[in-house]
């Protein structure tokens, strides 16, 4: 079964997790043969963004050395064969809708968000 | 897939933090009362619901003791719903994000929980009726 | 046509992205999909009458039904008689009842 990934949710202990854990979950299903999909949508279509670096962090001798690479980690999902959209009215809410986005996220309009979940037979919104 | 109603849940909050987790465990209730097949996948904090060592303590700006209080622990709550759904022919299998387990140190778990992975997830899923997802919020 | 029922737990005051829900049924509606709204937790804080809901009227205005989990309600002293015209109290066992008869539930 075709399953969407609603991703809204952004930054929320990504740090700690040094991922986010809905992406994270979504590269382990579709390793596990899951036929998944994701839409970014609320503050998570900002993970659509070039540039993200949440490196250096150090907490007294402690040096995070595995930092969040969400950019790298939504390109990673790009090449395994999900499809990424990202809702383009939150883009545009949020001053993005001119900024390069990681190459293949695909702009989706609010108006046809009702035809993309049609096509699939779950929608799961994280 | 088998005849009996089942129902997959995706949990995500630690206990104490939200309403979500009062809400989801009532969810369960009625499913367990209804005797349907029940499975939840805990994710990130949710492991820490089934966590053995949870423990009761007074009030003593209500002048309760610990037993007068008698706090509610998730721990007792899922415990009494996985009897509960066994008790009306149906059962409720609690599978905890292993990886999550570890980073918190839960591995002490009550009866009846498992580990398990994402993949237990998606096939929990595929072997449903239905899935609910029930996020957390920062 | 698709059966949805959207779980609205956030309410639209405080919350931010308080309209994901409202603006989501009214795509759907208008795609000729059935939606229902069932308010849990402090999504029922949008429901008493007089409260600052206009994208919500205007979707129950066009049909939408809207529950309210009894126990929310009860939980803050929002009486039936005070909830805005049209909403519905309810149990919870409506959302398992909906999950249990295939419709697609969004918790938001």
């Amino acid at each position: 079964m075709k399953t969407l990934n609603i991703i809204a949710s952004a930054y929320r202990a990504t740090v700690e997790e040094q991922d986010d854990t809905i992406v994270w979950l979504t590269h382990a299903m579709k390793g596990a043969g899951a036929g998944i999909d994701v839409l970014l949508r609320g503050n998570a279509v900002n993970y659509a963004v070039r540039g993200q670096n949440a490196a250096g962090l150090a907490f007294g001798g402690w040096q995070q050395t595995q930092p969040p690479r969400i950019e790298h980690d939504v390109a990673g999902l790009l090449a395994k064969g999900v499809v990424v959209h990202v809702l383009a009215d939150d883009l545009q809410r949020r001053g993005l809708e001119s900024t390069p986005l990681i190459d293949g996220v695909q702009p989706l309009r609010g108006d046809a968000l009702a035809a993309l979940l049609a096509g699939y037979d779950r929608v799961w919104h994280w | 897939m088998d005849t009996k109603t089942t129902l997959t849940f995706a949990l995500m909050d630690a206990p104490y933090e939200s309403a979500r987790s009062t809400t989801a465990l009532r969810l369960l209730a009625i499913a367990a009362r209804r005797g349907f097949h029940v499975q939840v996948f805990a994710y990130e904090g949710a492991v820490m619901q089934t966590f053995a060592l949870q423990k009761a303590h007074p009030n003593t700006v209500h002048g309760r003791s610990a037993e007068e209080e008698n706090h509610f622990l998730p721990k007792d709550a899922i415990a009494a719903l996985i009897d509960d759904a066994a008790r009306h022919g149906g059962r409720i299998d609690w599978v905890n994000c292993g990886l999550c387990v570890d980073e918190r140190g839960a591995g002490e778990t009550i009866p009846g929980v498992r580990r398990g992975s994402p993949a237990d997830f998606w096939q929990m899923a595929e072997a449903s009726h239905n899935t609910l997802v029930i996020p957390t919020r920062d | 046509m698709t059966n949805y029922l959207l779980i609205e737990s956030r309410d639209g005051f405080d919350a931010r992205d308080g309209g994901f829900c409202c603006e989501l049924a009214g795509t759907l509606m208008r795609s000729g999909d059935r939606v229902a709204l069932f308010a849990v937790q402090n999504g029922v804080l949008t429901l008493r009458a007089g409260a600052q809901a206009p994208a919500l009227a205007a979707l129950m205005k066009d049909g939408m039904p809207v529950l309210a989990d009894n126990f929310s309600l009860r939980e803050r002293g929002i009486a039936a008689e005070r909830l805005a015209p049209g909403v519905q109290p309810s149990e919870l066992d409506s959302v398992i009842d909906r999950l249990a008869e295939g419709w697609r539930v969004i918790w938001h």
